[in-house]
């Protein structure tokens, strides 16, 4: 009788300590997003979209920032999709099972998750280093290379879940394989791997780190992109550790659009991946 | 490539061109695999190959030496590579039973409804940029911090002898403790995810049996579901460890930047690998400062690399677990 | 479907046959027993007595309710939020479907096995114990007897005594379901359901599962569900045709497989159907 209570305290006790943990969990994801949403709202005004970003103490906007980002998330995806995608096919269609496929997959999933600022240190080394100056260029390609795995690894999960039977179908036409694989199996995959797609683009919009030593920033507006090239996260780091509060209130404005673009592109993935599936 | 079997009527030409075609299509994509696999080997070499004058000049002692001071290129690895680890470990102290709980609730617990929603949250929530935490953990919670928490631990944690010198000193809201609250934050999304998808792979029939004998859903959890899922669990762990030990901006917002470390208090303020990274890298002035900043920049790389493998090398052994029962 | 006729679909109240003279006393009775999945009524108007230390057997085509069935009497649907009974469902008197029933100590009561080996992820000894220790304390030694007994009861002892410790993954698929009766015999439930516990095995392991059962029904009230018609007729004294949800014909099993009152249970075990 004793064991039965002790066993059905404990249980109460720990469902009710795992209700706390969610409790917990969300208090803080809330709290941080009430916080950017209304500290970002308060922020948001026009001059933001139509004026550079300002020298301490004066009047100014995000516009050199917003481009700047749009711009190197934008090359950056440009070449770092269709890498990934040829590398993705590689690995589903032809070489899974030999010793490169495995390895480059394995070592995928470690690029996946390796640390963004050692990614920036690296196109420092190789890029900025040898041509002396930091560059917008530099930037696209840090933030490149963290487009590729993502885009790698959706492509490969995504044809692997084409059913063989559907490949088999066009070979059984006499199709050559390479036909089979662009013409059909990439087209039956396409949801998932725009949705990786996004997701990447989502990824790398607010990724800081790797910009710092590639594309640093600038204060004014440039589209060279042999200049260095102001981002919205690197100007929300310079302003948000400032000691301005002018400053400080447009590094909300700026997380702000980031957090909902982010948000937007994620949910926009979502929604694209579960109408094709 | 040449391939002879011409049927009678074939059109030899259009043979070649697809012969030609498929030849260049799996080499190009073949090509680009590789250089997938070169990009890890480009990413070591370089670092190594940037940190070699740090190398040759502090040696191995560079990882426990802890004089950081760039006038006088003298340095030592010891305080950032402490940071890095120490808000790494505090971070997986609280995140790992608050994402166990989550888990919990999501696989056993939650009403039909609200599991999807709340799952969806957990992974969007993820997918949040580190720069907001870092943001909101300097300018909203690090003053709240200081305030109340810090005073309230000191006054109760920093009386236990021994434990207690963790948690003395100047409540300033920022240092070790506040960054890895903040990472905690961050990652908890991650592993809750992990988890969830892990505990999920249990089968069904699994858990009915131990219902079956009469077990509490914690008994199920906790004696079957837990050991069963044991490698993706930790797997998800590392995959969070390895999160946080190379975060870079949630971090850098909170945790002081000071390059002395002479307290054990957590309260202090420190620096991780990866902000001493973002804060000097660009204002490093001599080549030996820049120098020893990529060597810390490998040092990270390989910590991350080791747990990061090791995570993958979990996982994939529970996938394969999983192949063999079905 | 040839010879079952619209109007014997559609009958609804079960009529029950004479309980037969050697039967002592209903174990589990259920009146007027319905089941939801969702809207999706599953059972029917359910009226039963599953008779003690006896072996009843449910069979019927695929997707009959029999399962469902198996699965009201220790409560398992309770996992499954949009599931839900109606009706009376009692054990040994006692209304099986009331809320304040400790559910575990129901399931302690009434154990069940599987269609497929679920043994748990730990040595074969903790599988055993993992059950007992929920429901008792017990010192080392009388553990290792109890388990020694459960392993015996379920002829699994002397494959399995040299290596107690090694993980309960690791024996054949035969073994593991012998090591999950074992597991459900060792907390001394009263009514074990076995929900088809040979359809993942081999003919000799089946053969050998054929065999235990018929010695656990000397203390165990046992349900079975079974696909298998020839099994059914082998191992049990009671068996239940469903179809379509409902209880087509409940009776001694060599009477429903010689002499089937209704036509519908005929065509199925003579196999012009299902």
């Amino acid at each position: 009788m004793d064991l039965r209570l002790r066993r059905k305290l404990t249980n109460i006790v720990a469902l009710f300590l795992s209700m706390l943990a969610v409790a917990f969990g969300l208090f803080w994801l809330f709290w941080i997003l009430i916080d950017v949403f209304k500290l970002g709202v308060n922020a948001i005004q026009l001059s933001l979209f139509t004026q550079m970003t300002p020298p301490p103490g004066s009047e100014g906007g995000l516009l050199n920032a917003i481009v700047g980002s749009l711009v190197q998330v934008g090359l950056a995806t440009l070449i770092g999709t269709p890498f990934g995608v040829l590398a993705g096919v590689y690995l589903a269609e032809y070489g899974g099972h030999t010793w490169l496929g495995k390895t480059t997959l394995f070592i995928n999933d470690i690029l996946l998750s390796a640390p963004s600022i050692v990614v920036g240190l690296f196109v420092y080394a190789v890029y900025v280093a040898q041509v002396g100056h930091f560059s917008a260029f530099a930037g696209v390609l840090a933030l490149a290379l963290l487009v590729i795995p993502v885009v790698i690894r959706t492509t490969e999960n995504m044809l692997v879940l084409v059913p063989d039977s559907l490949r088999e179908a066009v070979f059984a036409l006499g199709t050559p394989k390479w036909k089979v694989i662009t013409r059909v199996t990439l087209r039956a995959s396409m949801a998932g791997i725009v949705t990786g797609i996004l997701l990447a683009v989502a990824r790398v919009s607010g990724e800081t780190a790797p910009l710092l030593f590639t594309a640093l920033s600038n204060q004014f507006w440039t589209l060279d992109l042999d200049k260095p090239m102001a981002t919205l996260p690197v100007t929300i780091f310079k302003f948000a550790m400032s000691p301005f509060a002018d400053w400080q209130r447009m590094a909300w404005a700026g997380v702000f659009l980031i957090t909902l673009g982010v948000l937007g592109l994620n949910i926009l993935a979502r929604i694209l991946f579960r109408q094709k599936h | 490539m040449a391939d002879s079997r011409t049927k009678p009527n074939s059109n030899l030409g259009a043979n070649l061109g697809a012969n030609l075609g498929e030849w260049i299509f799996h080499n190009v994509t073949r090509l680009f695999a590789l250089l997938t696999l070169l990009l890890l080997a480009g990413i070591i070499a370089s670092l190594v190959y940037g940190a070699l004058p740090s190398l040759a000049k502090f040696g191995p002692s560079f990882l426990w030496s802890s004089g950081w001071n760039p006038p006088m290129e003298e340095f030592g690895g010891l305080v950032p590579i402490y940071g890095t680890l120490v808000t790494s470990l505090i971070a997986l102290a609280i995140a790992v039973p608050v994402s166990f709980g989550i888990a919990l609730f999501l696989t056993e617990l939650s009403p039909a409804w609200l599991r999807r929603p709340l799952g969806v949250a957990i992974e969007l929530l993820a997918g949040i940029p580190s720069i907001v935490y870092g943001m909101w953990g300097l300018l909203v919670f690090a003053p709240l911090f200081g305030q109340y928490i810090q005073p309230f631990l000191a006054a109760t944690l920093g009386r236990i002898p021994f434990l207690g010198q963790l948690f003395q000193g100047a409540p300033m809201g920022i240092g070790l403790l506040s960054a890895g609250v903040i990472l905690s934050i961050m990652i908890i999304p991650f592993i809750a995810s992990v988890m969830r998808d892990v505990f999920e792979v249990t089968p069904a029939i699994l858990k009915e049996s131990a219902y079956a004998v009469g077990a509490t859903t914690w008994e199920v959890v906790w004696n079957v579901v837990l050991p069963f899922t044991r490698v993706g669990v930790i797997g998800g762990i590392m995959l969070g460890l390895g999160r946080a030990l190379g975060e870079t901006m949630a971090v850098t917002f909170v945790i002081g930047n000071s390059d002395q470390l002479d307290t054990s208090s957590l309260f202090a303020a420190g620096n991780s690998i990866a902000s001493a990274l973002a804060n000097e890298f660009t204002e490093a002035v001599s080549p030996m400062h820049t120098s020893a900043l990529i060597e810390l920049g490998l040092v990270l790389f390989l910590i991350t690399f080791t747990v990061l493998v090791f995570s993958k090398l979990l996982l994939m052994q529970l996938a394969r677990q999983q192949g063999k029962k079905t | 479907m040839p010879g079952l006729s619209k109007s014997e679909l559609r009958m609804t109240d079960t009529t029950l046959q004479e309980p037969p003279a050697t039967a002592l006393s209903p174990q589990i009775t259920f009146r007027d027993f319905n089941f939801y999945y969702g809207k999706y009524h599953a059972l029917k108007n359910v009226n039963l007595d599953i008779y003690r230390t006896h072996v009843t057997a449910f069979i019927g085509p695929s997707g009959c309710g029999k399962s469902t069935l198996l699965r009201t009497m220790n409560r398992m649907y309770d996992l499954y939020p949009d599931q839900r009974a109606v009706g009376e469902l009692r054990l040994d008197g006692m209304d099986i479907l009331d809320k304040s029933v400790d559910i575990n100590h129901l399931r302690a009561r009434v154990g069940m096995v599987f269609q497929k080996p679920t043994p748990f992820p730990m040595s074969i000894y903790d599988n055993i114990a993992f059950g007992i220790n929920l429901q008792e304390r017990l010192s080392r030694s009388d553990m290792d007897d109890r388990v020694e007994w459960a392993l015996k009861k379920a002829a699994l002892w002397d494959e399995v005594k040299a290596i107690l410790n090694q993980s309960g993954m690791s024996l054949s698929g035969g073994q593991q379901q012998r090591l999950c009766i074992a597991r459900g015999i060792a907390v001394k439930p009263e009514v074990l359901l076995l929900d088809e516990p040979t359809s993942a095995l081999d003919p000799i392991s089946t053969m050998r599962i054929e065999e235990l059962i018929a010695e656990l029904k000397e203390e165990f009230t046992i349900v079975i569900v079974t696909h298998n018609m020839q099994q059914a007729a082998r191992i049990s004294d009671y068996t239940a045709y469903m179809y379509l949800g409902e209880l087509v014909e409940f009776g001694v099993t060599d009477q429903i497989f010689i002499k089937p009152q209704k036509k519908q249970t005929e065509d199925y075990i003579t196999g012009r159907f299902g």
